[in-house]
């Protein structure tokens, strides 16, 4: 599904990747950890082709991305910080981003799901930050494609529009779809996810299953295996 | 490219400014001709105003939009677009949005005052083509400098700046080199110089257009015998158009490399 190899990426004078290595197949949801500023959202910003590696190539769905745009079709991707245009209304942004990509979407049961009707009328810079990231979600998963990433997708979010997020997270692996989600909630990420990606000094430090986690790092608790990578 | 064309262009439509800015140029329009009463003198007038207020609303709108659509930039940029389309979308739509106000603004009240029927339809319309050049030019110039500066303050300065240079100070270095050099011949030189600055040389065509060359004394009897033959129409309207292009294609080359 994707395949990242040798990735490096500088900041200025600040190394973010130094040759990060990263294989990922179909069909599970994969959570990317580690520390602040340990370059996840380089590296989710990097596979969309947001960012350019200085070295390095990266292939989503065998295909080498760099220069490439057309493959952007096959990712839903849910930003970190939810900042939209504050001058249109949601409705009139969703009806844009379905007149960009042209492909069938279902935002109608999305936003059912959050409770956004009320705000369909409302300016995007009048919005809360949790309805924002509500909004954020339905233009994410209104697509049917079979890659989707997510940056903190938890980010402001009430108990009910978490549950229901979780919900939407297994309706769509379900389907047989990929996840590649960043968090720093653990017991989301535990919940969750399949497999754990977990970055440290711009390379993959430890990827495996949660349980190997547990017994490499002699924790029964994902927090604390977590803590326990994190300080060598 | 067309699709973020629409919704950039759109979006300026929706704008308090490009009303602002279309009123203003009909308010000078009426006024003018109401003072004057002559479609030809109104268009001499207009031309002072518009070489240098074009460039000037050219550039701080250029700026002034590439920052505040930041968020709108990023959105599409994880959307299966190619980036290059994404700005020139964003570039075509405040340039043509503007080139709408200026031609609309200008053109409704001097067809109102019968500039079908008038000889002074073609300096008029040659006023728009180079009103449009100029909008084009510095509002590529002025995303240009938003791209490569991150901090607002700054690019709204370095944008402010070149606007200054190229309307002010350029022609003061122009006219101090003229009198320190004075012994020499200079004929060449001063068309060359002409042609490095899009706002001189739109003063100078627009000028010689309107045969009022007189007014530039000795120079203008070159400039006269250069820009008033066809050639020298056609080598300006392609300096104009390189002026055009080039930041246009460093945009595309520049943004392929960013990261965001």
């Amino acid at each position: 599904m994707i395949l990242v190899e040798n990735l490096y990426k500088k900041f200025g004078k600040i190394p973010v990747l130094t040759g990060l290595d990263l294989s990922i197949h179909g069909g599970d949801i994969f959570a990317v950890l580690g520390p602040n500023g340990s370059g996840k959202t380089t590296l989710i910003k990097a596979v969309l082709g947001m960012v350019i590696p200085d070295k390095g190539t990266i292939s989503v769905m065998d295909t080498r991305i760099k220069n490439q745009w057309k493959y952007r079709q096959q990712i839903n991707y849910l930003p970190q910080i939810a900042n939209f245009p504050g001058n249109l209304r949601v409705k009139e942004l969703i009806e844009m981003i379905k007149d960009i990509r042209q492909m069938p979407s279902d935002e109608e049961q999305l936003i059912a799901r959050f409770g956004l009707e009320p705000f369909l009328d409302k300016k995007l810079s009048n919005l809360s930050g949790g309805t924002k990231q509500k909004v954020n979600i339905v233009l994410t998963f209104m697509f049917d494609c079979p890659l989707i990433i997510l940056d903190e997708p938890t980010n402001g979010l009430d108990p009910l529009a978490l549950i229901r997020l979780k919900e939407l997270i297994f309706e769509e692996k379900a389907k047989g779809k990929t996840f590649l989600i960043t968090s720093h909630i653990m017991q989301f990420v535990e919940e969750v996810s399949d497999e754990v990606v977990y970055l440290l000094e711009g390379k993959i430090y430890f990827k495996g299953s949660i349980s190997a986690l547990k017994i490499k790092t002699n924790q029964t608790n994902f927090e604390h295996a977590i803590a326990a990578i994190s300080t060598p | 490219m067309i699709k973020i064309l629409k919704y950039s262009f759109y979006d300026l439509m929706r704008s308090r400014w490009s009303y602002v800015y279309f009123l203003f140029y009909l308010l000078l329009g009426f006024v003018l001709l109401f003072l004057n009463n002559e479609l030809s003198k109104a268009v001499i007038t207009l031309m002072n105003v518009i070489i240098v207020l074009v460039p000037l609303i050219g550039t701080i709108f250029g700026v002034m939009y590439f920052y505040n659509s930041k968020e709108f930039t990023e959105l599409l940029l994880a959307q299966p677009i190619k980036r290059s389309s994404i700005f020139f979308g964003q570039y075509l739509g405040v340039a043509g949005s503007l080139t709408m106000s200026l031609v609309l603004g200008l053109g409704i009240p001097f067809a109102l005052y019968g500039l079908f029927e008038s000889n002074a339809i073609w300096d008029f319309s040659l006023l728009l083509i180079t009103g449009a050049f100029l909008t084009m030019i510095f509002t590529a110039l002025a995303f240009n400098i938003a791209l490569s500066n991150e901090n607002k303050i700054k690019g709204f300065g370095y944008a402010v700046l070149v606007w200054l240079f190229l309307a002010v100070i350029y022609d003061g270095l122009f006219l101090m080199s003229l009198i320190v050099f004075e012994k020499y011949p200079l004929d060449n030189f001063s068309l060359i110089a002409t042609m490095f600055n899009p706002i001189d040389l739109s003063r100078t065509l627009i000028l010689l257009k309107l045969d009022i060359s007189a007014l530039l004394g000795y120079t203008g009897a070159i400039f006269k015998q250069f820009f008033g033959t066809n050639l020298g129409l056609m080598i300006s309207i392609v300096m104009l158009t390189l002026w055009t292009i080039i930041p246009v294609w460093r945009l595309g080359y520049k943004s392929k490399r960013k990261d965001f």
